[in-house]
């Protein structure tokens, strides 16, 4: 009994799909809803910028179009060469996990990146979509009875915690605890009963005083800010002051374009990566914000109604750890501007500066078009 | 099928459920997009208004100038001074009004700062008063609530060591004028300077830094509540020049109270070892503000004290021009070295007499007599042979009347005249001018600089240019080692009979720097006298014999020495000029050779080579 293999023998149900077919099949609103975005963080980063297509706003655009030629490929592959892949992708996160825990450079304070033919990348954000893959693939072919085997379950909780334990050793607290939410919602996707989840966390909020004391300092120093961001008024609680101060003084309509005196007077640093939302709300006010809340919210509806949409497990549960990862960007990084959460280095996807995140992000939409441009695909099933 | 449609609904299910919780989130995040945005913005647009973090940029230090072995001939010193960011006032006018009872502000003052105001980006401050006293600089932090916007803080100031004997070489900073403070917002930082001659201006790009800023938070009543963030900049690099402290005291010391310059070079680098221009001037003035009874002093100094006199200073080379003339009748061949040509004490051209110096008749002499005794008479036949356009040819090859590409501004290229110069100012060029040509009088001006120059080229065959700046940020500059120039382009036989020539000029009793020779061991100086005609340079005065005492100060003859040493291995060349002094033998060859003295004993050009074991490709004795 190979739980977690998968064979392919069944062929494709529409063999005559060619290139241009498929490509035509490609949810175009969700390519729009992209671009949107895309257009919305160019506007932010040439304002950051002073008003300059440089430093940010041209690079971050070309990136965009190489990671968006990228998707339509990646769309193009399919599925179930994709599902196949999935336990060496995931073997292949591990390794360079380890990798950059030995080799790769530090930022801030952590051991988090890895230069890859002068590109930067972050493994733990590639870890992520790997995860959801190999969770995928495991959950793929299980019956109800085995979800509701708990000896079933233990691999599927290995395979969580492995990533999430080499993410934490980085350190990066705030992508380890997404990548075990996103664990998560695969599994309770799969068929796992609430109430085992419900075990997990009282068993997390109980040894929570004790894993504190496991925390790096600067860890503790985020989560105290976020208790009371008075006490460190001019360390990280004074960003959490001043995106609240940009955000609260947009007003409904906003200062105006490259009006926003928090943004333009850079009260905040570095608000081109993690705080560029305050730029949008600084200068386009309330109706800038929600509009991009609301594009935002459109994405991962649509990435949720691929998942309903598609006739396999695999692509149904792939599809909702892709939504998943990317409302958890959204979620956290808006709530860390709106002093909701501790502040903890998330950008928002599509719209912050940067190419480690935007590349992993289109790659998992790259995994989600190809979900859903074969929804219809049929696996070849063993055993059921 | 079945299998998965089972699981096709459940997981709709579930999705729909985990789609309603994430749906519901992005609500929770709209609505407290709402009431930060909407409902608060009031509270938020007020807290803008009043933010009270602001930053301002600082002056970086510039960097400092040194001498070759790393002593400070350029540095900065602290001191208080205030500063006013006019943003973080409410009401600026009154903060002045306020500011100024605590420090006396004249109005020329206040409409400064009244200007800087209304001109400037809010990031940079504007200086209301620098060089705060003590008492001032506690009323003014007694009375801070009084004064928003108002900051007191260390600046930093120039200060010159050594003072007015190196204001010369290494220059003086002053404030940007407006035009480049509006041109350049760095220099509009109150502390920036900007060099204005020397070395200071010469290497201005790289001692100026770059800024750094300060970031500070202040309350609602311009304060400043505490500093939040701050970057000192990028320091100005430290520039090394070629000078030697030792050589340049001395030089400055040996003229006294006497006018003129002194010139000493690495005769094999070109580096400027001393650089000495009297009188000097207080260099540190310009920066703080020279007072009006200084600077009216200062213009009317028949000694013209502003003015760098090894470098711009033009004067007539006299007799140190000789070499150069005989360097191009050897070229040409209209001399050799064995030609013998006669004194009679005087030189007829036409109906006009020229005559030698005293009126003394030399006889029959060869060339090497001719430079050892100064005569004019063969030199006034020379020149006539070889003719006024070969002379200037040879004397630009020597550096004389060319532009020496000096790291030093301000430099005066000076003048060797030419056929078509002649032609070019209409001045009609008669055989006569030729002859004065031929002992440095006439129309030819050359810079101390560029004797030096000449000579350095004379002694060791090589092209060096004249250059100041050694090491920038540590850096050795092209052109500051042996091998870094090129060949003269003069025949090495012709260099070693003149060189052998002005050896004799110092070295044997009727030479006419015998006095000035070197009391060293198996180290000798050779070199040439000047004694040049400031006053109507015309043929007829040069008959006069001029009983100069009596002279006014202004009519005198400068005296004038070039040399260099040691003779069998050429490396440091000096020139010097005293202006009025009379006899180049009398004033400016002593201070050659106590320069010289000096040089040889401290071998500053080579302190870890010693000078013995040197070799040297040109200048063996014959």
């Amino acid at each position: 009994m190979s739980g977690s293999t998968i064979s392919l023998h069944r062929p494709f149900k529409d063999r005559s799909f060619g290139l241009v077919r498929k490509f035509l099949r490609i949810n175009w609103l969700f390519v729009v809803c992209l671009c949107a975005l895309a257009g919305v963080g160019y506007l932010a980063l040439y304002s950051a910028a002073g008003g300059s297509t440089t430093p940010y706003a041209n690079s971050q655009l070309i990136r965009f179009c190489v990671a968006l030629v990228m998707m339509f490929v990646i769309a193009m592959v399919d599925i179930r060469s994709i599902a196949k892949a999935a336990w060496p992708s995931y073997a292949l996160g591990i390794l360079l996990l380890v990798v950059v825990m030995k080799f790769g450079h530090t930022g801030l304070g952590a051991k988090r990146w890895m230069s890859v033919g002068g590109v930067e990348i972050q493994p733990s954000e590639l870890m992520k979509l790997f995860l959801i893959l190999a969770l995928a693939a495991y959950f793929h072919k299980a019956s109800h009875e085995r979800i509701g085997n708990l000896f079933f379950l233990l691999p599927a909780l290995a395979v969580i915690a492995l990533p999430v334990g080499l993410i934490l050793k980085e350190p990066n607290l705030g992508t380890a605890v997404i990548t075990a939410a996103i664990g998560a919602t695969v599994m309770l996707g799969a068929g796992v009963r609430w109430w085992k989840f419900a075990i997990v966390i009282v068993v997390i909020g109980v040894a929570a005083p004790v894993l504190y004391h496991h925390l790096h300092d600067y860890q503790k120093a985020r989560i105290i800010t976020f208790l009371n961001p008075g006490s460190d008024p001019l360390g990280a609680g004074y960003n959490i002051i001043q995106s609240k101060i940009a955000l609260g003084s947009g007003g409904f309509s906003g200062q105006g374009f490259l009006h926003g005196t928090q943004n333009q007077l850079n009260f905040l640093p570095e608000k081109q990566t993690d705080f560029v939302f305050t730029i949008i709300a600084e200068e386009f006010g309330f109706i800038g914000s929600i509009a991009t809340l609301a594009l935002l919210f459109m994405i991962v509806v649509i990435a949720l109604y691929t998942a309903v949409r598609s006739e396999n497990q695999f692509g149904r549960l792939v599809a909702l750890g892709i939504a998943t990862n990317f409302f958890l960007y959204c979620f956290v990084n808006l709530s860390m501007v709106m002093g909701l959460i501790p502040v903890g280095g998330v950008p928002l996807p599509l719209i912050s500066y940067g190419g480690s995140a935007l590349t992993a992000v289109m790659l998992g939409f790259g995994v989600l078009m190809s979900v859903h441009v074969h929804r219809e695909a049929e696996f070849a099933v063993d055993e059921y | 099928m079945k299998r998965d449609s089972k699981n096709q609904t459940g997981f709709t299910r579930r999705a729909l459920l985990i789609g309603t919780a994430q749906t519901a989130i992005f609500g929770a995040i709209g609505a407290r997009l709402y009431k930060l945005q909407v409902d608060e913005h009031s509270k938020y647009q007020l807290l803008a208004e009043h933010n009270s973090i602001s930053e301002r940029l600082t002056a970086p230090e510039r960097g400092v100038i040194t001498d070759r072995f790393g002593i400070v001939l350029a540095g900065n010193q602290q001191h208080w001074r205030a500063l006013f960011m006019a943003a973080q006032a409410p009401d600026p006018a009154s903060v002045l009004d306020n500011f100024a009872k605590l420090v006396p502000l004249d109005d020329d003052e206040r409409a400064r700062i009244t200007a800087d105001i209304s001109g400037r980006p809010g990031y940079i401050p504007v200086l209301l008063k620098d060089y705060l006293e003590w008492p001032e600089m506690a009323a003014l932090e007694v009375n801070t609530p009084n004064l928003p916007g108002v900051i007191v803080e260390v600046g930093t100031s120039r200060v010159y060591p050594f003072g007015a004997g190196f204001a010369h070489p290494v220059g003086y900073v002053a404030r940007p004028d407006v035009p480049e403070a509006k041109a350049n917002n760095v220099l509009a930082l109150p502390g920036m300077r900007v060099g204005r001659s020397g070395a200071e201006a010469a290497n201005d790009d790289v001692l100026r830094g770059s800024p750094g800023y300060v970031q500070t938070e202040t309350n609602v009543h311009g304060e400043v509540v505490r500093q939040v963030a701050h970057d000192n900049g990028i320091p100005g690099q430290t520039v090394a020049l070629s000078l030697d402290v030792g050589m340049q005291n001395l030089a400055v010391q040996a003229l006294g109270s006497q006018a003129g310059a002194a010139v000493v070079l690495d005769a094999l680098t070109g580096e400027i070892l001393a650089m000495a221009s009297n009188p000097g001037f207080d260099p540190g003035l310009f920066d703080k503000g020279i007072p009006a009874d200084v600077w009216k002093s200062w213009m009317a100094d028949p000694m013209h004290p502003l003015q760098n006199k090894a470098i711009a200073g033009l004067f007539a080379p006299g007799s140190t021009f000789k070499p150069t003339v005989a360097l191009a009748a050897l070229k040409y061949g209209s001399l050799t070295p064995e030609k013998i040509l006669t004194c009679n004490g005087s030189f007829q051209l036409g109906d006009h007499v020229f005559w030698c110096d005293n009126h003394i008749a030399h006889g029959s002499i060869t060339m090497t007599t001719a430079l050892q005794v100064s005569c004019d008479v063969f030199f006034y036949q020379v020149a006539l042979g070889v003719g006024v356009d070969r002379i200037a040819e040879m004397a630009h090859t020597l550096g004389i009347g060319v532009n020496l590409q000096l790291d030093i501004p301000h430099a005066a290229p000076g003048l060797v005249p030419t056929i078509d110069w002649a032609a070019a100012r209409g001045v009609h060029w008669a055989p006569g001018n030729t002859v004065v040509q031929g002992i440095g009088q006439g129309y030819t001006q050359v810079t101390p600089m560029a004797l030096a120059t000449m000579i350095a080229r004379v002694a060791t065959g090589v092209e060096v240019g004249p250059h100041m700046a050694r090491r920038i940020d540590g850096n050795l500059q092209d052109g500051s080692d042996i091998g870094d120039w090129p060949a003269l382009d003069v025949d090495d036989r012709h260099l070693a009979v003149v060189r052998q020539a002005l050896f004799e000029v110092v070295n044997t009793p009727s030479g006419t720097a015998y006095g000035s020779r070197l009391e060293l061991a198996n180290m000798q100086m050779a070199g040439k006298t000047g004694t040049a005609q400031v006053h109507n340079n015309t043929a007829a005065e040069k008959q006069k014999n001029f009983n100069d005492a009596t002279m006014a100060w202004a009519d005198r003859p400068n005296g004038l020495f070039v040399g260099f040493a040691p003779y069998n291995a050429p490396r440091y060349a000096v020139a010097v000029i005293v202006e009025h002094g009379l006899f180049g033998a009398q004033v400016a060859a002593p201070i050659a050779k106590q320069l010289m003295t000096y040089a040889l004993t401290n071998d500053p050009a080579g302190r870890d080579i010693p000078l013995t074991t040197r070799v040297s490709s040109v200048g063996a004795p014959s």
